[in-house]
């Protein structure tokens, strides 16, 4: 494969990365948010192997099954799981209104654009015009955890917040080193273990997963 | 010479084919709901029915009434003149750009719009109002996908596009995948296929176009049916001169135009499959979950025009 | 010695003093009305001619002349200057002036023996004779005094129908308005006359020693930021937008044209002057603000028309959308000029001034046709309407003219303007800024939603009010308008045709101004294909010709038609079908209200809008209503945002201040002491 080539599929892939991003943002289901996110994974996890064939860092084809274990296959199963045995409603309920959501999220895209334009300007990585996207996709994931009630919407809105974060590392220096990938992957593991127990614990107390509820744990003033 | 040859060739063409592509599009709908199809011929007959039928005009008809229908029509010829079937050596191709092009469909859309206000019926102005919000909204969606392709091809005339699309030099972008993405959705809106509007009922709480033609008989119904099949046709031929240029004839050897009119038929015939596909995947959506269908299409263009300022 | 010679100026200084004249012989013959209306207005025409003829001349031209008079301060007289983008204006305000004239020869004598109409025949002069002033002045003493002279004049013009409280509240806000952009007009004119000799003496204010100087960055973002805030006061850019749609609609329609179709370009004509010719140097972000500004007001303006019922209230608020179309391309020539690309920066100016002329063409000709549907049903309420194009087919036909011309159909001029406009957008990836490269062309997204909008409004204006059945309540006799107002229509809508159709020609002619203001020419390669195609930058790039479509529109026709009627079926007439219920009423069409609901509904989040269905139960049965209750009210929220804040906040620091008034003369005399021991402490 020519860098040509090689270039053209990192920017497919960031692409369908900033797509799915948007398509989580638009998306009213929650199995259907699942499976949106299961495809960034499987995106990024493809990017990231890809980057480490042309970069020649061998390490990240480690993050790249690592990523494909974990984000395409375990975390999914898991938030699957987590909605089946709470018996929660398939809806997404939103702050602010979805189309109002998706004009944020494109003055996002475009700021992150500015921000890192004079990156572009320094770096010699062919997968430098990426890293607008990468950035982008951060803030959307923390757009979505602002807009969304449902705790496990946001919890979801976290991973693709953590998705993000992965690829801006990958496009900006091709990749963290390995042993801090590890960690982060560990992190983000963990982090969905203790949501998951939470989320029992909250639906237990509450009988909702709305996390407007968790405003009556304040004190009354 | 040449130039003109082709030209009345492609009118040609536009006028004769798009009720077989019609019929085609018929044909497989039926196959694909396991029905019995009429012939690919049928729409032929359906306007010769109608050609010679008589008129009947309601009292308060004006002449917006009576004119829309030429006026429809031949904006229809028109832009089969201009848009890049065959090949890209049009004498009138300097006429209009694609953004011509979008308006010369909506001047069409415009005088139907007041043709369905003018008997004074609910049907009517229902129609037209439902009309000109889809097309407020489609519209812009529509311009944002060829600015995109226009933008990465630095140039807004179509036979330049397929030039610069066509070259070997040019690569698949992402930009221009969301373009098609969102393309294929306003066609869907712009021609009244399913998720938008179904040209085949007569139901008054979903018809939009048919509810604005509803008083047109006879030869006027006759040429509004007849350039509603063109206008089909001809999204999809400017779809393909814009995304799929593959076949149209670049240079002006003659030889190339039987070539260009087999990958035409080819790719009209494959785009019926696609259209009748979505159309049986897919029921009629109420008025107001169009403006999602729509924002989508929108949204669509917005990220391969963001794409192609931050990707290429 | 005054030398008579025949030159652009002294022309235009004959409209003026012919204007002026004009409105001596209206206060001579107001007891003799009949005699007065035709006298005055063939002046005032004959005038208006004359200022078109300048103005052409000089864009002809090119070069510029200039004149002092013998008037004015001491130590500044007033100076006149008619250069090509004076002369563009003058031909533009001339040019409509013009058709308005011969139209008011026919409106006004609707009014005789119902009011006195002296006085507006007294101030319509004065209001032309102002806006020919106002861009032939030279500097900035006279420019505020003919601005003043427009402003006043249009004031007691929107006035004229005086006996309705809601007509002296909208000229009240009219003319608060005005004077707020005045004084921001007149400080931004003050720092640049400071900054160009200081303020020893006043040769400061002359425009041409502004021209000379050097302005320090900051000085000169405080000038243009006063100057584009007064200005667009004037012009109506939202958020300054709020007195038009009042004070337009109440004006006699003949003024309303006048006011809508070139007394806002006498704005865009103060925003370029300051801008390009004045103060010169120009940074990105002020084009920027430029830009934004227009496509917010292109947007909300023509929202705010889709909502409207009133048929001059719509017309109003479509002129904010269109200023804002003006905007868009001032803006984007400012973004290109201040990154050197001249020709880009030429095209985009050259598309802002031709959208001027168009507006000027099709907004007044609506107006000029709301007018006459005024006089003929005395109605503004298109709900009231309907089916006039029967009883009124010139109206009818020449309205709908400038309906598809300024819903940017081809081959009318609408079109043209936009096209150039979408053209400029495209030319983003030409800029070094990412930024902007990236920003620019979602604008031209909006502009398409804008021009989408315009369409749909414009279905609905024509559609309610001329098409379908008489939806109004009582049977009024309607007629078609008498010649003079069907003349100047015509002639308008032919400007409307034409300009449409030969967009080179008059690009041929106006290059010189995009020329010398921007420093990049478009004529060569716009007419690079010859006269009938216009190709800005490269014919391979983009190109349209408005006279093939035209007439291959009207070819397809023609042969369609003539196939068709070779062996024609019957017509045959009868009545509509009714689903087999009871006859179709006039209530069961679609009104102004009823078409513009699905619009309503997805944008109505930018509106304060109040929805009321109130159902009228019936004796005998509950579930019969008798009738059912339908109130809607939408209003803009500018209105609550900045206008309310604003108008409470003068209102309480009024009663403060009030309250020095006790009405005791010794404290009077305390304040005058006080303030004389302050001054004498001051100059000390």
């Amino acid at each position: 494969m020519n860098i040509q080539t090689i270039t053209q599929i990192n920017s497919f892939l960031a692409a369908f990365v900033l797509l799915t991003a948007f398509g989580m943002l638009a998306q009213k289901k929650i199995n259907s948010l699942i499976h949106l996110f299961t495809w960034q994974g499987l995106f990024l996890s493809i990017n990231t192997a890809i980057v480490g064939y042309v970069a020649g860092r061998h390490h990240l084809y480690i993050s790249s099954v690592l990523t494909l274990a974990l984000k395409v296959i375990l975390l999914p199963y898991i938030l699957h799981l987590l909605i089946a045995r709470l018996k929660i409603r398939k809806d997404v309920e939103t702050i602010v209104n979805i189309p109002a959501t998706m004009l944020i999220g494109i003055a996002l895209v475009i700021f992150s654009y500015h921000l890192t334009a004079p990156v572009r300007e320094l770096s010699t990585f062919i997968t430098r015009s990426t890293l607008a996207i990468a950035l982008a996709t951060v803030m959307i994931g923390l757009l979505m955890m602002i807009t969304r009630k449902h705790a496990v919407t946001q919890i979801i809105g976290f991973l693709a917040m953590e998705n993000g974060l992965f690829f801006a590392a990958t496009s900006a220096t091709y990749g963290m080193p390995l042993v801090v990938e590890l960690g982060v992957a560990l992190d983000v593991l963990i982090a969905a273990f203790i949501f998951g127990m939470f989320f029992f614990q909250i639906h237990t107390t509450f009988d909702s997963l709305d996390v407007d509820q968790m405003a009556r744990l304040k004190e009354e003033s | 010479m040449a130039g003109f040859i082709i030209e009345i060739l492609q009118i040609a063409l536009v006028i004769g084919l798009a009720p077989i592509f019609a019929g085609w599009v018929k044909m497989l709908k039926c196959w694909s709901q396991g029905r019995s199809s009429p012939s690919i011929l049928q729409p032929y007959r359906n306007l010769l029915k109608l050609f010679s039928k008589d008129i009947i005009l309601a009292e308060n008809a004006s002449w917006i009434f009576r004119f829309t229908p030429y006026l429809v029509f031949g904006t229809g010829v028109l832009v089969s003149a201009i848009i890049p079937l065959l090949s890209t050596d049009l004498p009138l191709a300097l006429t209009a750009d694609v953004i011509v092009l979008v308006s010369l469909f909506a001047i069409a859309r415009f005088f139907t719009a007041l043709a369905g206000m003018d008997i004074g019926t609910a049907f009517g102005g229902m129609g037209s109002s439902r009309e000109m919000m889809i097309a407020s909204i489609s519209e812009p969606a529509m311009l944002m996908a060829i600015f995109t392709v226009s933008l990465s091809c630095g140039s807004t005339s179509l036979s330049r596009i397929v030039e610069v699309i066509y070259s070997p030099a040019s690569v698949i972008k992402p930009s221009l995948a969301f373009a098609f993405i969102a393309f294929v959705l306003i066609t869907l809106a712009e021609t009244g296929r399913v998720p938008v509007d179904n040209p085949a009922t007569h139901l008054e709480l979903t018809m939009v176009h048919e509810a604005m033609i509803l008083e047109y008989s006879g030869r006027h119904l006759a040429l509004i049916e007849w350039a509603g099949m063109m206008k089909l046709f001809l999204f999809i031929s400017l779809g393909v001169a814009l995304f799929a240029p593959v076949g149209i004839a670049v240079s002006t050897n003659p030889a190339g135009i039987p070539l260009a009119f087999v990958y035409l038929s080819l790719k009209l015939g494959f785009s019926g499959i696609v259209i009748v596909l979505i159309e049986t995947g897919l029921a009629k959506m109420r008025l107001f979950r169009l403006t999602e269908f729509l924002g989508a299409a929108f949204l669509m263009a917005t990220l391969g025009m963001l794409s192609f300022f931050m990707l290429e | 010695m005054i030398q008579l010679t025949l030159t652009p100026l002294n022309l235009a200084s004959f409209a003026i003093i012919l204007l002026l004249a004009q409105t001596a012989i209206a206060s001579i013959l107001r007891k003799n009305e009949r005699l007065m209306v035709p006298v005055c207005f063939a002046l005032s025409s004959a005038a208006s001619f004359a200022a078109t003829a300048a103005g052409v001349w000089t864009v002809g031209l090119g070069s510029s002349s200039s004149a002092v008079m013998a008037l004015g301060l001491p130590g500044l007289p007033f100076h006149l200057r008619l250069d090509p983008l004076s002369g563009y204006f003058l031909g533009l305000i001339g040019l409509l002036s013009f058709f308005v004239s011969i139209y008011s020869i026919g409106y006004v004598k609707g009014f005789i023996g119902h009011r006195p109409i002296a006085r507006l025949c007294i101030f319509y002069g004065l209001f032309i004779a102002g806006m020919f002033m106002v861009v032939l002045a030279d500097d900035a003493l006279f420019f505020l005094i003919s601005w003043e002279t427009m402003a006043a004049a249009s004031y007691f013009l929107v006035m004229f129908e005086d006996e309705r409280v809601e007509n002296r509240r909208a000229a009240f806000l009219y003319i608060v308005v005005a004077h707020v952009g005045a004084v921001a007009i007149l400080l931004a004119f003050g720092v640049m006359a400071g900054l160009a000799t200081g303020f020893d003496n006043f040769s400061g204010f002359t425009f041409d020693a502004m021209r000379q100087a050097d302005f320090p960055p900051e000085w000169a973002t405080v000038a243009f930021l006063l100057a584009f805030f007064g200005f667009g006061a004037k012009a109506g850019i939202v958020p300054m937008h709020v007195w038009l749609p009042e004070a337009h609609p109440v004006a006699p329609s003949n003024v309303s044209a006048l006011m809508s179709g070139v007394m806002l370009k006498t704005a865009v004509y103060g925003i370029l002057r300051v801008t390009f010719d004045l103060i010169k140097i120009i940074p990105w972000w002020w084009g920027a603000l430029v830009l934004a500004l227009g496509i917010i007001s292109a947007l909300m303006g023509i929202l705010y028309a889709m909502m409207e019922k009133d048929l001059k209230r719509l017309l109003a608020y479509s002129s904010v959308e269109n200023i804002g179309i003006i905007m868009i391309g001032v803006g984007m020539a400012m973004v290109f000029k201040s990154f050197g690309q001249g020709i880009f920066a030429a095209l985009a100016l050259i598309a802002a001034l031709y959208h001027a002329v168009n507006h000027a063409m099709f907004k007044g000709l609506l107006f000029m046709g709301a007018g006459a549907v005024l006089h003929a049903t005395h109605e503004r309420n298109m709900e009231e309407m309907g089916g006039l194009i029967h009883k009124m087919p010139w109206t009818a036909a020449l309205f709908l003219i400038g309906c598809v011309s300024i819903s940017a159909l081809p081959p009318f001029n609408g079109f043209v303007s936009e096209w150039l406009t979408f053209q400029a957008f495209l030319l983003s990836p030409a800029l070094p800024s990412p930024l902007m490269k990236l920003l620019m062309p979602l604008g031209a997204a909006l502009l398409a939603l804008t021009a989408a909008l315009a369409a749909a409004c414009f279905v609905k204006a024509f559609g309610v009010t001329f098409l379908g059945n008489w939806r109004g309540r009582h049977r009024t006799q309607v007629q078609e308008t008498c010649w003079p107002i069907r003349i100047a229509m015509g002639m308008a809508a032919t400007s409307c045709l034409l300009l449409g159709i030969l967009p080179t020609v008059f690009i041929d002619w106006m290059d010189v101004i995009a020329e010398q203001l921007t420093g990049g020419k478009l004529a060569t390669s716009a007419g690079a294909v010859g006269w009938m195609w216009l190709t800005p930058i490269a014919p391979e790039r983009a190109s349209y010709s408005g006279l093939v479509v035209f007439s291959g529109i009207l070819a397809v026709y023609a042969i369609v038609y003539i196939i068709l009627h070779v062996n024609p079926g019957k017509i045959r007439r009868g009545h509509v079908w009714d689903c087999g219920f009871e006859k179709l009423t006039n209530r069961m069409q679609y009104n102004a209200i009823s078409f513009s609901m699905p619009i309503r509904r997805i944008f109505g989040f930018l509106f304060n809008i109040k929805e009321e269905v109130r159902l009228v139960p019936q004796q005998a049965h509950s579930a019969f209503p008798q009738k059912l209750i339908y109130s809607l009210r939408i209003r803009d929220r500018f209105w609550n945002w900045i206008y309310k804040p604003v108008a409470d906040a003068s209102f309480w620091l009024s009663r403060r201040v009030g309250r020095l008034q006790q009405g005791r003369i010794n404290t009077y005399l305390i304040y005058s002491f006080v303030t004389i021991i302050l001054l004498l402490l001051f100059v000390r």
